[in-house]
This record gives C-alpha cells, sequence and structure tokens, in this order.
C-alpha cells in the first residue's frame, strides 16, 4: 500500500484517527508520519543504550524504613581504580574498568540476569596465557563427563584410561598449589 | 600495502571467493571483544593511556603476519579523510562508531582484509574475522587462534565467573558476536520473514539490516547475529545461530522454488525490469540501486538471468554506496550528482559482464 500523503513510499503505519465522531483511516509511511506529527520522537528516538540504561534502573528505593534514618548518607559505591561510582555506571550503561566488575560484583547479577537471558556466569573461552589452573579445571570437568559417558556404555576400558588422566591432572594442579 | 589500495580495491579480496550456500549466505563473521586488564576502558580513559594502546599496536603488529593473513597494515584514523573514513565503514573493516571517535582510534588490517582490529573502539580490541559464504565453525577456529596468538603479548581483562570483561554489559562472557549476512528475497517478498523474526528472537538471535543497528534492510539482506555473551560457550552460540540459519536457507529455497512454480512470469518480469533499470537509467537513488540489484540477483541465482556473475550484488552494494562513490570521482558529491554517478557506474559494471 502506497502513503496516503506522499504516494511515494510504501505505508508503513495504518490506524484509524477518530476526530469530531467521525472515523477516518490512515496510511502513511514514516517519514510523513514525522512531518504530519501523527508520529512523535523524542530527540533522537530511543536507542539500544536508552533501553539498556532504563534496564539498569532496577533498584528501587526500600519505602518505609526511613523512620529516624532519612539523613543517613549512604556511601556511594565507588571504583577505586578508576572512579566511577555505581550510579554513574546505570546512567551510562558502560563499565569504566575491569576493576568496576569486582567493585559492583555484588549488584551485578541482576543486570546480567536481565541481558543475558538469566545468565550470570561464564562458560566460555578462557585466555591461554591467564587461564592457568582454569584450564585444568575445566579440561577436568569434561574428562568427568565422558568418564561419565563411557561407563554408562560399559566401556570400562578407555574409562579407566581416562580416570587416569582425570587423576594425573589433578595431582599435577595441587603439585602447582604446593 | 598502502591505504591507497584498500581503497582502490573496493571488494576485499576474500569476497571474490565462493563459500558455502553463497547463494544465500553472502558473508559469516566472527567478533570478539577484548580489553587490556590494567587500562580504563576508552570511555573514559585519558588520552595518553590510549595513546599508548595505540602505540603498542603500531609497533608490534604493524608488517606483521600471522597464518593466512599477511602483512598488517596499521591504519590510523586520525589521519584520514572523512571519505577515506566512510570507505572503511561500507567495507565493514571499522565500525561507525570508530570513525566518530577518531582521536585515538586505529586498526589493523591484514592484507586479505579477511581480519580487521579495531584499536580503542568501546572496548580497547575488537577483532573481526570473515569468512565468505557459510562458514561460522571455521570463522570461529581462525577468530581463536587470532585471539591466542595477541594474548602471547597482551594481558586481557578476564575474570573467572564473568569471562571477558568489556565496557558494555551487553558484551561480557565470551566478548564474541557471531553474525550471517543473508539475501532472503523470496522470504522478504512472500511476507514470511516477519513472521519469523520473533520465533529468532526467543532463540536469543537478532535480524536486522544490512548497516547494523537500526538500519531497515536494504536490498533484502539481512544480518543475523546472537544477542547473548554470557553463559553459553562460543561452540554453542554458533551452533544455535548456524541451526537457525540452515532453516533459513531452506526456507528461502523452498519460497524461491514456489515464486518459480506459482508466479513465474510475474517474477521473471520483476527480475527483468530490475535489470532494465540497472542497465539504462540515468539517475538512481541508493534504495532502488539496492532493490534492483537484489532482484537481478535472484534472477541470477534461478538461472533466469545468465552471463551475469553472481558477485555483482555484493560488488555493486558496496560501491555504490556514498563514501565510494565520491573515492571514485576523487571528490565531495551532492546527492544529486552521487545519484547520476551511481547510475552510471552500474551501467558501466555490467558493460564489463558482456
Amino acid at each position: 500500500m502506497e502513503c496516503q500523503e506522499c504516494q511515494e513510499r510504501p505505508a508503513t503505519l495504518h490506524f484509524t484517527q477518530v476526530m469530531n465522531g467521525t472515523k477516518k483511516e490512515v496510511h502513511v509511511c514514516e517519514v510523513c508520519a514525522k512531518e504530519k506529527g501523527y508520529m512523535t520522537y523524542p530527540e533522537e528516538g530511543y536507542s539500544l543504550h536508552n533501553l539498556l540504561t532504563d534496564l539498569f534502573n532496577f533498584e528501587s528505593v526500600p519505602l518505609g524504613n526511613t523512620n529516624g534514618d532519612t539523613f543517613r548518607q549512604t556511601k556511594e559505591l565507588q571504583c577505586p581504580q578508576c572512579k566511577m561510582t555505581f550510579t554513574e555506571f546505570k546512567r551510562i550503561g558502560k563499565f569504566g574498568c575491569a576493576t568496576c566488575y569486582h567493585t559492583f560484583s555484588d549488584r551485578l547479577d541482576p543486570v546480567f540476569r536481565r541481558v543475558h537471558s538469566g545468565n550470570t556466569k561464564h562458560h566460555g573461552k578462557i585466555p591461554t596465557r591467564k587461564g592457568g589452573d582454569l584450564h585444568a579445571k575445566k579440561q577436568v570437568e569434561s574428562l568427568k563427563t565422558e568418564l561419565k559417558n563411557l561407563i554408562e556404555n560399559e566401556a570400562f576400558e578407555k574409562a579407566a584410561t581416562v580416570r587416569d588422566q582425570i587423576k594425573e591432572i589433578e595431582k599435577q594442579m595441587r603439585g602447582d598449589d604446593a | 600495502m598502502t591505504l591507497q589500495q584498500f581503497m582502490n580495491e573496493a571488494i576485499s579480496p576474500w569476497m571474490r571467493e565462493d563459500g558455502p550456500d553463497s547463494d544465500i549466505v553472502l558473508s559469516s563473521r566472527i567478533r570478539l571483544a577484548r580489553n587490556f586488564a590494567e587500562a580504563s576502558f576508552p570511555l573514559i580513559a585519558k588520552q595518553e593511556v590510549l595513546e599508548e594502546i595505540k602505540v603498542f599496536f603500531q609497533k608490534e603488529y604493524e608488517h606483521q603476519s600471522f597464518q593466512d593473513y599477511q602483512d598488517f597494515a596499521f591504519v590510523p584514523i586520525r589521519g584520514l579523510s572523512p571519505v577515506e573514513k566512510r570507505v572503511l565503514v561500507e567495507k565493514h573493516l571499522i565500525s561507525p562508531h570508530l570513525a566518530k571517535h577518531a582521536e585515538s582510534a586505529a586498526t589493523l588490517i591484514s592484507e586479505n582484509e579477511q581480519v580487521s582490529v579495531m584499536i580503542n573502539e568501546e572496548d580497547h580490541i575488537r577483532i573481526q574475522m570473515y569468512f565468505p559464504g557459510f562458514q561460522l565453525n571455521k570463522a570461529l577456529k581462525k577468530a581463536f587462534e587470532f585471539d591466542d596468538w595477541l594474548e602471547e603479548k597482551v594481558n586481557y581483562a578476564f575474570d573467572e565467573t564473568r569471562g571477558y570483561l568489556t565496557s558494555c554489559p551487553t558484551n561480557v562472557g565470551t566478548g564474541m558476536r557471531a553474525s550471517v549476512m543473508m539475501h532472503l528475497p523470496a522470504l522478504a517478498i512472500t511476507g514470511q520473514l516477519n513472521r519469523m523474526i520473533p520465533a529468532i528472537n526467543q532463540l536469543g538471535l537478532v535480524v536486522r539490516g544490512i548497516y547494523g543497528e537500526g538500519s531497515e534492510a536494504v536490498g533484502n539482506v539481512f544480518q543475523i547475529s546472537n544477542q547473548i555473551t554470557l553463559g553459553k560457550s562460543e561452540e554453542d552460540i554458533v551452533e544455535d545461530l548456524q541451526s537457525v540459519v540452515k532453516q533459513l536457507i531452506e526456507h528461502e529455497r523452498k519460497a524461491r522454488s514456489r515464486l518459480v512454480d506459482q508466479s513465474g512470469t510475474q517474477l521473471e518480469d520483476r527480475i527483468y525490469r530490475s535489470y532494465g533499470v540497472l542497465e539504462y537509467s540515468r539517475i538512481i537513488e541508493s534504495m532502488e540501486a539496492a532493490k534492483c540489484l537484489s532482484n537481478v540477483r535472484l534472477g541470477i541465482d534461478l538461472g533466469i538471468i545468465k552471463n551475469v556473475s553472481r558477485h555483482i550484488l555484493n560488488e555493486l552494494m558496496i560501491l555504490t554506496q556514498p563514501g565510494f562513490l565520491q573515492q571514485y570521482a576523487k571528490k565531495t558529491l551532492t546527492a544529486n550528482e552521487r545519484d547520476v554517478l551511481r547510475a552510471s557506474l552500474i551501467r558501466e559494471r555490467l558493460q564489463l559482464e558482456k
């Protein structure tokens, strides 16, 4: 369907207008809708960024429990590294540095849960250099799953080798700790 | 390799190769976001810190090579003209964000342009790996190897529970955005895609137009990517994306053959009209050009138009962007001048096919 205003672009907004008791069908494109004032936009449209910062503003001020405590100053959480405060983080929706993650750690789970469909823990790649123990831990984890499968399938010989592998890695990890 | 060569070579060398399912999937991309552990993120970091990072990359990686990715060009964004910046954006080698925050931003680009590193974008490091056609697994494997190579010299910001730490909470964890660019004319024409998008979104994947966030689908080219980066492994994320892409490919193929069966003549008419417009018009706007190019490409894929290379869509989609047109004209152009030049460039390109 063509836009009824410009007759050029396809109409993407369809609605019924009721004015002085008469109904009128309106079919316009976004450009004309904006021009003719059918639609109002805030300054620059609602960006992903706005959406995010809105998502972070979840912390409701605790009501009720204010008797006598009204003037108590709650200390603002601030990152010792980059000086970003938690309020600032909520406003701009971005972290200032890696240390922010530790500083705000206790308050981040709800943020991540919202953005990442309920997830709060990383389950992916680990840096080769930095990972150290993590690699061994991850390897043990996947070997244990393999071991379970092998036992279920009664492949005991193979299972024994995998078990020995796990023991070996765990021994090494303990050795590293010592 | 100089910048001039980048610009002259409008089409990245990797784009010339045909990948699997390249009648529908134009390209596969893996992007990894990484940061230095010690420095504040670019958003609030001091100028000196960012400058130091930039210098580090130039010193360590300029003219270096890694596997198939030879002779890295180090390009500071500050030194580029507006047109040059735009060209890099249109080639998807840098993001609009990087072009805008030019002060301490830079990019590292391999000779074949398959891998590029954006320096001091929203994160200190953003690795981009491209493959032609549908090759997400291969792209992921190569991106990982490249990531390990960078890590030999960079102390990444990483946390045991949160994973790779990024400036924006939407990237934390894997820091990975996997995406495919798909040409889906039949699903778009028949309106099926709009019905499929909500289901795709529910799987934690996003469908958007070719130039990323908020852009509408120009020329029926869509980008599909993962939204979630925390809690799933990179392999699992890629697998989820892959299974959706496979289904989309199947649906698109079915929709195409149904179109041919049910409205063969109308379809042929639509394709040839577009071909006519591209071949004879003297003034053409970018939207119209994109629409016609999509139709002609569909015609080529269906065997209706013969003797025209399939790469023409990818190639002209990029070449007819404002940045490239001005690069070609070697001066800034008004919108009208661009429409005239666009038409003549398309005519010339089609002449080459004969």
